[in-house]
């Protein structure tokens, strides 16, 4: 079922994948998008939180449907 | 929904000074036009956030490699942050990466001191590349060998792998988030629209106190 999830039958290394270099990036991105929105800390932290679930979410429906349409290939 | 009310901003009276100017020293420093306000926390946040995204793309496209095997010569520091409207090298992610204003302005003189043939500053720091071998060679022949141990477009490429690439990437987000700042210290935050429970509310609210 997770066969999509290999690659070169190594599967994903998850220490030094490149993925890990969009954590700062969705960090920075949320926090200063949140801090458009808003004038105090709280809110903002909190917003921030929200946008960056968001953007977590949307990686992973990304990676998912790439995953599916790759299957088996 | 008490949790949600604490969330929703109350309407705040921000003291925005001279908009146009706070606008102006944002571009040219992240959250230096909050500071200008006196909106110092967020000033804070904008610096760290944007400044730190652009550094490190920064950091990312740095490398003291050799070039062509030559130990005189490296890749140097901020590679992918640099202007270029030549002919088949239309640097065209440095209008985002201008976003940040003075940091990246290093790159638009050394290009111009590339143009001009002078010798260009800080070992390349921002500098173009040649857009090919073929072109170092034409301008050494042409008694132009100042920069001729700038590394060539391909020369970075080869050498930075993805991290070219990922540099790109992260200072041109920090460029474009750099302009979000700048809007917010013109016009103040952006205020969500108010939820619809709310505007119910205070219908009724309004229909009660119209009623005798």
């Amino acid at each position: 079922m997770m066969g999509f999830l290999l690659a070169d039958g190594q599967g994903l290394n998850w220490r030094d994948g490149d993925l890990w270099y969009a954590l700062p990036l969705i960090i920075a991105v949320s926090l200063v998008y949140a801090a458009t929105r808003h004038e105090r800390m709280r809110p903002i932290l909190l917003h921030a939180g929200r946008v960056a679930l968001w953007i977590v979410g949307f990686m992973a429906v990304v990676f998912v449907v790439l995953g599916l349409i790759s299957w088996r290939l | 929904m008490p949790e949600a009310a604490a969330e929703q901003p109350a309407p705040e009276v921000v003291d925005l000074k001279e908009p146009a100017l706070a606008a102006l020293l944002g571009w040219l420093i992240p959250g230096l036009g909050h500071w200008y306000q006196g909106r110092r926390a967020k000033a804070v946040l904008f610096f760290v956030c944007i400044m730190g995204t652009f550094a490190y793309g920064v950091c990312l496209s740095s490398s003291n490699a050799p070039v062509d095997n030559k130990k005189d010569t490296t890749i140097g520091w901020g590679r992918t942050v640099y202007f270029s409207w030549r002919e088949n090298d239309r640097r065209l992610p440095y209008l985002c990466q201008i976003g940040i204003g003075l940091p990246a302005l290093p790159a638009l003189i050394q290009a111009n001191r590339m143009a001009n043939n002078q010798k260009v500053w800080w070992h390349g720091f921002m500098a173009p590349p040649w857009p090919s071998k073929e072109a170092r060679e034409a301008a050494r022949s042409a008694g132009h060998d100042q920069n001729y141990s700038q590394p060539t477009l391909h020369d970075l490429h080869r050498q930075l792998h993805r991290y070219f690439e990922l540099g790109t990437v992260f200072t041109m987000v920090g460029g474009l988030l750099n302009v979000l700042a700048m809007y917010d210290a013109w016009g103040g935050p952006v205020a969500p629209p108010p939820k619809k429970e709310d505007e119910d509310d205070s219908d009724d609210e309004t229909k009660d106190e119209a009623q005798p």
